[in-house]
């Protein structure tokens, strides 16, 4: 588990969602409670249903919890307005989705720029940041492409960029490998394993043990509760921390 | 983020959806279009009717004599004079009567170098009568008053007469004969255009003296035309020249008098309350026509933000404040709406330079502020409403909407 020293970025205390009411409610999230550390590479688990999705969103704080509390870098986020949970979102989180989640027929470059953009950057820096992004999961030549000029994997590497250009203490991803064929799926690992390499907190969801292999520490959650919390050194072959540094 | 910046995410979101923004744009410009169209050509036949009116001379009154006939014996002379002309001109007790000119007319056959030309119109008058009807003198010069007094044979031909006569000639200076009796063409009067069936470039004008002397002799007068002094004054007129008369003819009774005053704008109000009638109706169409445009705005803009839901989901997940994407949404709409308004007014400006349906369309500066405004206004507000409706939402939500 997370030693003491470590800096705790995640602290979730008891959160519950609750969606609809009465009858028809659904419980997606019973009473979560986790901290993270900074620099952790954690994999959520579990099966349809089981909360996970419904906990990252609220840890990427694109939805509010029922009840609980959620402190990010030790501040809680149910007391932010909604101009303070825009620049968190922009400043501390970077998420990537299962479907992408790009802006259509808007061009790669100008698609990872738009976090720049909202955080106030000049078009010249932006530019630049954009650019170093998109080299670094291995776009730069697809710069100028449009997302359905892109395959499944580039755009996903895409979205990668853009949740990591404004270098966010945070990176969360919701599935990112569930819509990818095997080869992309590896270079969008590839991707994330060399972020936390470089010092970033990260966290996925994923219904694939090859996946989650990457990860140091796996969640599992059943129905909206966490059932495991394992540390776990395994990687892969070919995988290992230090042989791709 | 900078305001310039959000004006560029605005116009590349307009770019970047060319064919949706066409269509909004199309659905303004044919609204506004459609609304200054109407309204233009109902205007245009407006003025065209105002054009005629003004073309007959609006602010003149024809007193003839006869009228009501009077019950019992006439025991004085109820014919108009010369004298009457002097006395509807008195400044006191006509303020509003600029001028008065006896008329006596009847068709004369002209005859020029064994050429003739019969003219249904041979008008003996004062000067005043030729600015009175519209005339104007085109060549030469006009008789005087002093011509008047002395009789002179002088006279001014309609354009009808003098092409008729003198088809290769100057007319003015040349000697005419008329009902046997010499008279110098003085001038040639402008072109007039009418709206009647008689062609009023058939006519000659000479001073009443001279006519009476050697064509008609000194028998009644046929109408005295009276111009006041504008349009508005018309009505003051009449009733200053009903009293005179009435004073001059010794009428007992005002309610049938021995002469009859037509006031050209009573007869020609008829028209132009049909033409604002005219106008009426299409500026109603006009008005339905832009409700229709403004509810295909509202649909459009409704759908574009709609459909866009997941966009605004995907922006505030990225760090957007709602106040940034409102902005985006509302320089869109804005941008839209302005370039549709735009485009309909030059359509509409193009589209008054053809005749459409006889009628010539003359734009009304009013219903393009209208129509503009309105369009826009539609734009601004159903592409702001459902935007703000959708930053509001929690980003999660937005992504989810389908």
């Amino acid at each position: 588990m997370t030693s003491a020293e470590t800096p705790v970025v995640l602290d979730v205390r008891d959160v519950t969602k609750v969606y609809g009411e009465g009858e028809t409610a659904v419980h997606a999230l019973r009473g979560v409670s986790l901290t993270v550390a900074r620099g952790d590479y954690v994999a959520v688990m579990g099966a349809s249903g089981s909360g996970k999705s419904t906990l990252m969103n609220i840890l990427g704080c694109l939805d509010i919890p029922t009840s609980g509390t959620y402190l990010l870098d030790g501040v809680d986020v149910s007391r932010l307005s909604d101009r303070q949970l825009a620049l968190v979102r922009n400043r501390r989180i970077g998420f990537v989705f299962q479907s992408f989640n790009l802006i259509p027929r808007t061009s790669a470059l100008a698609n990872v720029e738009l976090p720049l953009a909202y955080a106030g950057l000049r078009a010249s820096q932006r530019r630049a940041r954009a650019k170093a992004a998109l080299d670094m999961v291995g776009l730069s030549d697809r710069a100028g492409h449009e997302p359905n000029q892109l395959s499944g994997g580039q755009q996903q590497r895409v979205a990668v960029a853009r949740a990591l250009v404004t270098a966010p203490a945070l990176v969360l991803a919701d599935e990112p490998t569930g819509n990818l064929d095997t080869q992309s799926s590896a270079d969008v690992l590839a991707v994330l394993d060399r972020l936390n390499r470089s010092g970033r907190t990260i966290m996925l969801i994923t219904h694939e043990d090859d996946v989650a292999k990457h990860a140091r520490r796996l969640i599992r959650l059943v129905d909206g509760r966490v059932v495991s919390d394992v540390r776990q050194d395994f990687l892969p072959q070919g995988f290992s921390r230090s042989s791709v540094a | 983020m900078s305001i310039f910046e959000t004006v560029r995410f605005a116009l590349r979101g307009i770019s970047a959806n060319k064919l949706r923004s066409g269509l909004t744009v199309l659905g303004i410009l044919i609204g506004v279009a459609a609304v200054i169209l109407l309204v233009a050509v109902g205007n245009g036949s407006a003025m065209a009717v105002q054009r005629a009116i003004e073309g007959l001379g609006t602010n003149t009154l024809t007193v003839t004599a006869g009228g009501v006939r009077q019950a019992g014996t006439a025991t004085r002379s109820t014919s108009m004079t010369i004298d009457m002309v002097a006395a509807l001109t008195d400044p006191d007790a006509a303020p509003d009567v600029r001028s008065a000119s006896p008329v006596i007319s009847g068709a004369q056959t002209l005859v020029f170098d064994g050429a003739s030309h019969s003219v249904p119109q041979f008008v003996g008058t004062y000067p005043a009568y030729v600015g009175a009807s519209n005339y104007s003198v085109g060549s030469g010069s006009m008789f005087t008053d002093e011509d008047v007094s002395s009789g002179r044979r002088v006279v001014l031909i309609g354009t009808t007469v003098a092409a008729d006569l003198f088809p290769d000639s100057d007319a003015v200076g040349q000697q005419i004969t008329a009902g046997g009796v010499l008279f110098t063409v003085v001038g040639v009067l402008a072109e007039k255009g009418g709206a009647g069936f008689n062609d009023p470039n058939d006519i000659a004008i000479a001073p009443v003296s001279a006519v009476q002397q050697s064509l008609t002799g000194y028998g009644p007068l046929n109408q005295i035309l009276i111009q006041a002094t504008s349009a508005d004054t018309v009505t003051s007129a009449q009733a200053e020249v009903t009293s005179i008369l009435e004073r001059e003819l010794h009428v007992a009774d005002g309610a049938s008098p021995p002469f009859r005053i037509l006031n050209q704008e009573q007869l020609l109000q008829a028209r132009a309350n049909t033409a604002e009638t005219f106008t009426l109706v299409l500026g109603a169409v006009a008005g339905i026509s832009l409700l229709v445009g403004g509810i295909g705005i509202t649909n459009i803009m409704m759908v574009t933000v709609t459909e866009r839901t997941r966009e605004i989901g995907i922006r505030k997940a990225l760090g957007a404040p709602k106040r940034t994407v409102l902005t985006q949404f509302l320089v869109e709409a804005i941008v839209l709406s302005l370039m549709g308004g735009l485009l309909g007014v030059a359509a509409a400006i193009i589209g008054s330079r053809f005749t459409i349906a006889g009628v010539t369309p003359v734009i009304v500066p009013s219903s393009v502020v209208l129509a503009l405004s309105v369009s826009v206004a539609i734009g601004l507000f159903f592409g702001s409403y459902p935007a703000s409706r959708a930053a509001s939402l929690r980003p999660i939500e937005a992504l989810r909407y389908e």
